[in-house]
């Protein structure tokens, strides 16, 4: 079976620096493959190389090393391009255009005409949510519009793979909702989608799969609940009614007791401190549990974690 | 290839639908008209001047659309990032390149022809209103259509130009493109002093330098004919011929350098 995207050592130097460029490797090495009809999330802070990696993709840059390819295609190639579709980041399309007049332009540019470009531009707009602002100007559009703008012709060819770079930046709860609406949409429909983001919580909702990148550098790939190994860190206990007899108990056996209005106390367990006999225990004495939650590794704490380990290796390295 | 006709056409609408050109030809149409009011003051006598002026405005006006424009079409869309859209499209980076010079020309022969319009019909005002001792005293008729052979070369020249612009908007900021552009444009109506320069100068380096530049650089003298049309000196066909032709080749080349250019670039 062809991948819908292959990278195979992708790396990427800028030249830094006015008087004296030095090399700065914003991506380093990135090996990675998508299978057709995966959602693959992906993930990484800011200035991770996400956007580069998708501008590589898109031959937008042209890579220091490495290769890649798009449905067996390598990447730029003009037939490849009427099968994809790109979102960029904060995305810009023209002031003096309307909605219409864009998205008709780019569906001249794939090849349609005639009737077919009518009613395809207006089908994708009504699929993004663009009502009678079509009419408009993109001058006069919002950030949230032109982000839909963009969404819509990123889908006007009825792609076999979408690349989308931050799609649910600038959007509204409601915009975003939509955006997810959207893309499982395609992944219903068979569609390959392809986007980064450094929200965890986009991925968790849409991702076949994921790929973390810090620092240029894709340190895991795989199922998202492989890849962040949602590691248990310990509970979060609510009990009332508490006895006097049994707090020491209690302060015993939590790392931490905070008690707060009407008698209620929140305790935080260790992950291994068995909390179902401790409700059992709890219960049979009299307490009253009001809740009980588990305490998990965030995408956050994660990249803070490798952040550092990444930092603190190229510290070490900078010093042998 | 009908991917350049859409870019072109999209190029043609954005400089349409910027304001500018329009205020370019109601300037040239003012440029005219205060050349008229000259021609009032002087009593009539001086056609020339009025010829003269508006075909130097029509001359500055298409250069001044040909430089910003024509840096702006492509600059902007790598600037604000539309190119990212674009380029994705099936669609090459030359037939881009191509796409925006052609809907460039395309502008500037519509504004050149309203500009054209305009001045003959102040021209045609001037022929009817004329009494016979003024019209004894032109060196060449109101409506002369040679007129029509400086506004050709006119336009020969802002094609040049514009590929200089472009080549220059191909890897320069818009400023420093314009900066640029408009430097050629100085040297190249002075280029042919070059060559005197050379035999001149004593040092044989500095005078294979000036013989140097003078290759290189674009010849922009030929297409002045103005003189020779406002005072009725004839213009030989051949000199139109091939100083259209040398233009044409040095579009070429200067568009072949821009497409190499524009194909390694990347975009940030
Ligand atoms: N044109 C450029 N010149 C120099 N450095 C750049 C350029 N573009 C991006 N970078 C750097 O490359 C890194 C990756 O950037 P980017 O791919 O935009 O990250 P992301 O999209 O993950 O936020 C960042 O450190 C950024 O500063
Ligand atoms: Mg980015």
């Amino acid at each position: 079976m062809v991948l819908a995207i292959e990278a195979e050592g992708l790396t990427k130097d800028f030249a830094v620096g006015f008087w004296r460029p030095r090399p700065y490797r914003a991506l380093d090495s990135l090996t990675l493959s998508v299978e057709a009809g995966e959602v693959f999330g992906f993930l990484g802070p800011n200035g991770a190389g996400k956007s580069t990696t998708l501008k590589l993709l898109m031959q937008l840059l042209y890579p220091t090393a490495g290769a890649a390819r798009i449905l067996g295609q390598p990447v730029g190639d003009t037939g490849v391009r009427q099968r994809i579709g790109f979102l960029a980041e904060n995305p810009y399309y023209y002031d003096y255009l309307t909605a219409e007049e864009l998205l008709a332009y780019f569906a001249r540019l794939f090849g349609y005409r005639g009737a077919d470009i009518t009613t395809r531009v207006s089908r994708v707009l009504d699929e993004v949510g663009i009502g009678k602002e079509r009419r408009l100007r993109l001058r006069r559009f919002s950030k949230g519009m032109i982000q839909r703008v963009g969404l819509a012709q990123a889908l006007l060819n009825d792609p076999e793979v979408v690349f989308l770079d931050e799609p649910m930046s600038g959007l509204d709860p409601l915009g975003r909702r939509h955006v997810r609406d959207l893309i499982l949409g395609l992944r219903q429909r068979g569609c390959t989608v392809f986007f980064s983001s450094h929200i965890l919580s986009d991925a968790e909702a849409l991702c076949s799969r994921v790929g973390v990148l810090v620092q240029g550098r894709l340190v895991s790939s795989g199922r998202l609940s492989e890849v962040l190994a949602f590691e248990l860190k310990g509970w979060e206990l609510v009990v009332a009614g508490v006895s006097d007899a049994l707090r020491p108990e209690l302060a015993r056996l939590a790392r931490s007791v905070t008690p707060f209005g009407d008698g209620h106390m929140l305790l935080h367990l260790a992950a291994d401190a068995e909390p179902d006999r401790l409700l059992g225990e709890l219960t049979r004495r009299g307490a009253h549990i009001v809740s009980l939650n588990p305490v998990r590794e965030t995408l956050e704490d994660y990249f803070v974690q490798v952040v550092g380990a990444t930092v603190a290796r190229d510290e070490r390295g900078v010093g042998a | 290839m009908r991917a350049i006709w859409f870019v072109a056409g999209a190029a043609f609408k954005e400089s349409v639908r910027d304001r500018v050109p329009y205020t370019m030809v109601v300037f040239a149409v003012m440029m005219i008209a205060a050349s008229y009011l000259i021609s009032e003051l002087t009593a009539g006598q001086d056609l020339k001047i009025i010829k003269d002026l508006g075909l130097a405005a029509m001359s500055i006006f298409g250069l001044v659309i040909a430089v910003f424009i024509g840096i702006g079409l492509v600059s902007k869309e790598v600037e604000r990032k539309s190119v990212f859209a674009l380029l994705t499209k099936p669609i090459t980076r030359p037939q881009f390149i191509l796409g925006k010079y052609l809907g460039l020309l395309v502008t500037l022969v519509v504004n050149l022809s309203v500009m054209t319009v305009a001045y003959y019909l102040v021209l045609f005002y001037m022929e009817t209103t004329a009494t016979a001792t003024m019209r004894a005293s032109w060196a060449a008729p109101a409506l002369d259509p040679r007129q029509l052979i400086a506004i050709v070369l006119i336009m020969g020249e802002l094609a040049l130009v514009t590929a200089v612009a472009l080549l220059f908007s191909t890897f320069s900021s818009p400023l420093l493109a314009a900066l640029l552009t408009l430097g050629l444009w100085v040297a190249g109506h002075f280029n042919h002093d070059l060559r005197q320069f050379e035999q001149v100068v004593d040092s044989r380096a500095v005078a294979a330098l000036a013989r140097g530049l003078y290759y290189l650089l674009p010849n922009l003298a030929p297409f002045n004919v103005r003189a020779e049309v406002v005072y009725g000196i004839p213009v030989a066909a051949s000199h139109v011929g091939l100083t259209l032709l040398y233009a044409a080749a040095y579009v070429a080349a200067l568009l072949v350098a821009a497409i190499a250019i524009f194909r390694r670039r990347d975009f940030k």
